[in-house]
């Protein structure tokens, strides 16, 4: 049997791309005494597809980190899955191959931000194409092209500057530890050896809500005994975000400047307000001190190994419905979902119920990816906000509190309950203010 | 097109502004130093003119703390040649610092230098036309877009109440930048450091302005006012409104 040769390339980004040979069109043609001349032979042209220009798929898959573009097939079930696609983004790694397949520049593309990083359509794909690693490469490469949104240059700019997004100085990350009413060790001031390093993070240090979380943080630790000193002035972004918004230069810069603190100190271990800055030390800091890395946790972690000092101080009832919202970077990304809800379920007269999309299957709140800081841009591409899109969730399945355990969550979900019309129907707390104050 | 940008670094107001023990000028301890935002507009109204035109751009600072950053950082963003003036004394007041900028400018060939309108210390925008008058040439300030024309230089002026006038202007000539076109562009962490890797920042001799210059006496915070009263709805303001017999 003679191989049949097809005029059509196949489908993908990888097919040789050598135009049909037309075929010729006679002037007049009749056919059983019928005249069917016309433009018809047009039909055994090409396809479409096969001509169109695959110069910035080629490019992206091109860049080391993003080869895995390419394997997509289509089988669209990273759609459902895409938080971005469900808060109406018309998003998704199929509908993105798809664009590039049809010439869509990405590097000059709503596309190429509003990913964030969530890894839910990773945890569905049966080809690996991995948004966590496609994006961060792209991205950067777009940066040094220059083409970034106007929201994420101003925050880069002022992590670059200042060290933290908030473009706040350095001498006030400590400006909240005057409200917790307990000692907080500053290490810079008192190098001492202590038991745990706590990594604040940006959000705990500068913002309002923050610093409520912080101050419980501080609080808890205290009444658990726990010899622990933060870094204050010293301490970095730790740059997670910036490396998968597509700034690797701006990351390493904070890595290094972090491990250099930590080099400093004696500790046991260091304990991280953040899924992000814990994703961060965990598993990219090493890269920046010979491999070996430091012993890290998240704070959820470390109190859930304390629970049985910590259950007896819990004498307060918080009688509430309570639901949990899983960080992207603590469950998917590092496979933690239990030490948040023991945690939780250590409340007395707390009622907790799940979400539908929960655990591996959490929905993202927006933040993650430089989402953070693309509220605006976000804005423009998508019918509704990811954390709008999540508190709708909560109030549907009757929880009173969402609580969580991320950062840059009490604030982005606060803001949704007021932009979504549920004023008062929904306390946003992180999972370290309510410990603080079932405490007496 | 030759074009000349003038930087300026700032006390960044992110921190607390200290007056030293001497009271007569500010505690640098704690101060971090920054770009002037309207020079940081002039460099990136100056970079989209090197790009249209082919042209040549030279960035020039005085030598200080964080100034190599802020050299390097305009070097990533395009610029092709940093000058740091060093030995230049303490610029007493934008009039001495126009004479340095001066004497190194007239070195240089150009058309055009450009530098912000104003900055925290120049709010009546005086640095563009005093480093005109000492080179003798024409300026503009209030500068929101420069492009080339025929041979000359077309300018946007900003007047108040959004009037904007189009001039020409013979060329070499100084502009004070109000905006740019664009926001100014990122540079890239890993541009500069590969920037700082590759180049040498050049440096010139400066030398003090040979005008009278001024010399501070005295530097106080200013005066805290009364402060506003926050009012927390409508029937609150309704009464001050009455107290003060407005309604």
């Amino acid at each position: 049997m003679t191989e049949t040769k097809s005029s059509f390339a196949p489908l993908t980004a990888y097919s040789p791309r050598k135009k049909a040979q037309s075929f010729v069109q006679k002037d007049s043609v009749v056919i059983e005494g019928v005249d069917i001349s016309g433009q018809w032979n047009k039909m055994f042209d090409a396809r479409e597809i096969t001509s169109y220009d695959l110069t910035h798929m080629d490019k992206l898959t091109a860049i080391p980190g993003a080869e895995s573009m390419g394997w997509c097939y289509q089988c669209a079930q990273c759609i459902p899955a895409c938080p971005v696609d469900n808060a109406g983004g018309d998003y998704g790694p199929r509908k993105i191959f798809r664009r590039l397949q049809t010439g869509v520049d990405i590097f000059n593309h709503s596309d190429m931000w509003l990913c964030t990083s969530c890894q839910n359509c990773v945890r569905v794909c049966p080809k690996e194409v991995d948004m966590v690693q496609i994006m961060p490469a792209a991205r950067a490469a777009a940066v040094l092209e220059g083409n970034v949104p106007d929201e994420l240059v101003e925050m880069f700019q002022n992590v670059s500057e200042y060290g933290n997004p908030m473009g706040q100085s350095a001498r006030k990350r400590v400006k909240w530890t005057r409200g917790a009413g307990v000692d907080i060790r500053i290490l810079p001031k008192d190098a001492q050896p202590v038991d745990v390093l706590w990594f604040v993070g940006d959000y705990y240090a500068y913002h309002d809500r923050g610093n409520d979380a912080a101050q419980a943080m501080a609080r808890v630790f205290s009444r658990l005994e726990i010899d622990f000193g933060i870094l204050g002035a010293d301490e970095r972004c730790d740059g997670d975000s910036q490396r998968i918004a597509g700034e690797p230069g701006l990351f390493e810069e904070l890595a290094r400047h972090n491990i250099e603190q930590f080099e400093k100190y004696e500790f046991a271990k260091i304990v991280a307000s953040g899924p992000h800055a814990y994703n961060a030390i965990k598993n990219e800091y090493p890269k920046f001190n010979g491999g070996s890395g430091f012993p890290i946790e998240h704070y959820t972690q470390f109190l859930s190994q304390h629970l049985d000092r910590l259950t007896p101080l819990l004498t307060r009832p918080f009688a509430k419905k309570v639901t949990f919202h899983d960080p992207c970077y603590l469950g998917r990304h590092n496979g933690e979902y239990d030490a948040p809800r023991k945690l939780l379920q250590a409340v007395p007269g707390i009622e907790f119920g799940e979400m539908f999309r929960c655990k591996q299957q959490g929905y993202c709140c927006g933040g993650g990816g430089g989402g953070m800081w693309l509220d605006g841009f976000a804005a423009e591409h998508q019918t509704e906000r990811l954390s709008e899109n999540r508190v709708k969730e909560a109030i549907q399945v009757g929880a009173e509190v969402l609580a969580v355990c991320c950062p840059y969550e009490v604030s982005r979900f606060e803001d949704a309950v007021k932009s979504t019309d549920n004023d008062g129907k929904l306390e946003v707390l992180d999972i370290i203010e309510i410990l603080d104050q079932c405490m007496e | 097109m030759k074009l000349v940008v003038l930087l300026k670094r700032l006390p960044d107001l992110v921190e607390d502004l200290e007056v030293d023990d001497s009271g007569k000028a500010l505690d640098t301890e704690f101060l971090k130093f920054t770009l002037n935002e309207f020079d940081d507009y002039a460099l990136e109204e100056a970079l989209l003119l090197k790009e249209a035109t082919d042209g040549e751009l030279t960035v020039i600072a005085l030598d200080g703390e964080d100034v190599d950053k802020m050299l390097y950082t305009a070097l990533a963003k395009g610029a092709d040649k940093a000058l740091k003036i060093e030995n230049a004394g303490e610029a007493s007041g934008n009039r001495g610092l126009a004479g340095i900028f001066a004497k190194v400018v007239s070195s240089l060939p150009h058309d055009l230098v450009l530098t912000g309108v104003q900055s925290a210390e120049d709010i009546d925008g005086q640095l563009a036309p005093m480093v005109a008058a000492i080179l003798d040439e024409p300026c503009v300030e209030v500068v929101t877009q420069v492009a080339t024309a025929d041979g000359g230089v077309s300018i946007h002026k900003e007047y108040s109440g959004g009037v904007v006038a189009e001039f020409e202007i013979d060329t070499p000539a100084v502009v004070g930048i109000q905006a740019s076109r664009q926001a100014p562009r990122y540079a890239p962490v890993s541009k500069v450091r590969q920037i700082q890797e590759s180049t040498t920042l050049e440096t010139v001799a400066g030398s003090a302005a040979d005008t009278s210059v001024f010399t501070v006496v005295q530097m106080t915070p200013p005066e805290t006012g009364g402060g506003a009263q926050m009012l927390g709805n409508i029937g609150e303001l309704i009464k001050v409104l009455e107290s003060k017999g407005v309604i």
